[in-house]
C-alpha cells in the first residue's frame, strides 16, 4: 500500500483549519461572555462605590448603615462576577485587576449609577431607578443557560429585593412627605430620568449572549419597568417625567465627567500599592 | 430543602460544630447551615461552604477557621465556596434559632411575615429581652447585611432581627 503524501498534507491542512475555526469561535464566545459579565458587574461596582461613599456621611446612623450594607451586597456580587470573568479571560488577570486596573473607557456601566450623591433624595432616586431594573434583570438571569451566572443571580436576587424595598420606601416617604422633601425627590427623579432608557440598550455582547440563551434580553424588560416605576411615583404623589430625551454612552465606555473622579478614588490603592488583594 | 440533604461525614460533625460564625459567636457554622458537604478522601477533607450573603466578610474567616479546626484533628483540607443552591434562612437549625434568640437576635420569620414586618410595619417580631411583640422597625439594615434593627416599645431594648432570606 502506498501513501499519498499530498493527500495526507491536504487532510492535515483541513484539520488544522477546522481546529483554528473552532478556537476562533470559542475565543469569540468567551470574549462576548467576558464583556457580558463586565456589563453586569460594572453597574454594581460603580453603584457600590457610590453607596460606599456615604460611609460615615449618611443623614442618620440607620440610613448610613443601610447604604453601606447595600454597598457591601453589591461588592459581594461584583466579586462573584469578576472571579468568573477572570476564569473566562484565562490570561492571569485577577478579579482585582479587572475591577481596579481598567481605564475609564473600559468601564461599561450605565450612566445612571455613576451620578453623584447630590443629596439624599437624589441618592435614593438613583438607587430606586436602578433597583427596579436590577431586580427584573436578575429574575431573568436566573434562567440563564450559563450555570454560574444563574447561580449568582439566584444568590443576588434575595439581597436586591431588600434594596428595592428600601429605596422604594424612601421614594414614597420623601415624595409623600413635606413640601420640601417632595420638591427634592421630584427634582431628583426629573434629573435622573434621562439616564433610565440606557438600561434597555443592547451591546454587541448582549445580543450575542441573548442568542446563546445566556444573556437577558433587556429590551423586553422596558415596558414593565416604566409601568412599575410610574405606579410607584404616583403612589409617592410625584409626577412621572414626560421628557423623551435620554442620555446614553456608558455601555460603550463613554461616560459623564463623574466617573473619572470616582475611578481616581476607587483605583488609588491598587495603583499606589500594586497587587493588593480585596 | 432541609439540612439532611447535606453530605457530611459523621466523623467530621463534632469538629465542624466547634467552628463558630465569627460575627455571631454563639452559632456554630453547622447550625447556621453554611456547610453544604464535607467528605474525607485520602486523609484530605473536602468542604463545601456557601455564603449567607454575597458580600459576607465572614466567609474568608470561616474557611480559615474550618481549616485550622481540621488541622488540629490531623486532616488536610480544601475549602470550596459554592453559590448554588443559594443559602436560605430555612437552613438555620432549630438549635441555631434558639442560640440566636438567647444571644439577643430575633430569629427569622417566614417570608410572608418578614414582608409584613419590614414593609408594612406589622408588629410581630418578638423582643429578645421581654418577649413583647410591641416592637418597631428602626432600620431594614442592621449591624451586618443579614440583620435589621428593631426596638421594643415596652422595655425599650434595641435588638437585631435576622432577616428572612428565601
Ligand atoms: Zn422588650
Amino acid at each position: 500500500m502506498s501513501i499519498d503524501r499530498d493527500e495526507i498534507e491536504i487532510s492535515l491542512k483541513a484539520r488544522c483549519e477546522a481546529i483554528r475555526k473552532v478556537s476562533i469561535e470559542v475565543n469569540m464566545k468567551n470574549e462576548n461572555l467576558y464583556n457580558y459579565i463586565l456589563g453586569i458587574a460594572d453597574n454594581s461596582l460603580i453603584l457600590g462605590q457610590r453607596m460606599g461613599e456615604l460611609c460615615g456621611h449618611g443623614p442618620t446612623l440607620e440610613t448610613d448603615i443601610a447604604c453601606t450594607n447595600i454597598s457591601l451586597d453589591l461588592f459581594g456580587q461584583v466579586r462573584s462576577y469578576f472571579q468568573y470573568a477572570s476564569k473566562i479571560a484565562g490570561d492571569g488577570r485577577t478579579e482585582d485587576d479587572i475591577a481596579m486596573l481598567r481605564k475609564e473607557r473600559e468601564y461599561i456601566n450605565v450612566l445612571l449609577v455613576e451620578q453623584p450623591n447630590t443629596d439624599f433624595a437624589y441618592t435614593m432616586a438613583r438607587q430606586f431607578l436602578f433597583d427596579v431594573y436590577h431586580l427584573a434583570f436578575l429574575v431573568e438571569l436566573q434562567k440563564s443557560a450559563d450555570l454560574t451566572l444563574s447561580a449568582i443571580a439566584s444568590k443576588s436576587i434575595k439581597e436586591v429585593s431588600y434594596h428595592e424595598r428600601f429605596s422604594s420606601d424612601w421614594v414614597k416617604r420623601l415624595g409623600d412627605g413635606t413640601e420640601e422633601s417632595n420638591t427634592k425627590m421630584q427634582e431628583a427623579i426629573d434629573a435622573l430620568w434621562t439616564y433610565t432608557d440606557e438600561l434597555f440598550h443592547q451591546t454587541e455582547a448582549d445580543k450575542a449572549m441573548v442568542a446563546e440563551g445566556i444573556g437577558v434580553d433587556v429590551t423586553k424588560l422596558k415596558d414593565s419597568y416604566y409601568r412599575h416605576v410610574s405606579e410607584l411615583l404616583e403612589e409617592a404623589t410625584l409626577q412621572v417625567p414626560e421628557s423623551k430625551y435620554f442620555q446614553k454612552g456608558g455601555k460603550e465606555g463613554i461616560h459623564t465627567e463623574h466617573l473619572g473622579y470616582m475611578l481616581a478614588e476607587l483605583q488609588y490603592m491598587q495603583r499606589t500599592y500594586p497587587n493588593m488583594e480585596w | 430543602m432541609t439540612t439532611t440533604e447535606q453530605d457530611i461525614d459523621k466523623k467530621l460533625i463534632p469538629i465542624l460544630e466547634g467552628v463558630s460564625d465569627p460575627e455571631i459567636p454563639v452559632l456554630s457554622i453547622m447550625d447556621m447551615g453554611v456547610v453544604r458537604s464535607a467528605v474525607i478522601k485520602d486523609n484530605t477533607v473536602k468542604v463545601q461552604i456557601t455564603p449567607t450573603y454575597s458580600g459576607c466578610p465572614a466567609m474568608d474567616v470561616i474557611g480559615d477557621d474550618i481549616k485550622a479546626a481540621l488541622k488540629e484533628a490531623e486532616y488536610n483540607s480544601e475549602i470550596e465556596l459554592i453559590l448554588h443552591p443559594a443559602w436560605t434562612t430555612d437552613w438555620i437549625t432549630p438549635r441555631g434559632r434558639k442560640a440566636l434568640e438567647e444571644y439577643g437576635i430575633a430569629a427569622p420569620l417566614d417570608a410572608e411575615a418578614d414582608k409584613d414586618v419590614l414593609l408594612n410595619g406589622k408588629r410581630i417580631v418578638k423582643c429578645t429581652n421581654c418577649g413583647s411583640q410591641n416592637t418597631r422597625l428602626v432600620s431594614q439594615f442592621g449591624s451586618t447585611a443579614c440583620k435589621a434593627q428593631f426596638q421594643c416599645e415596652d422595655c425599650q431594648e434595641p435588638f437585631d432581627y435576622f432577616k428572612c432570606l428565601k
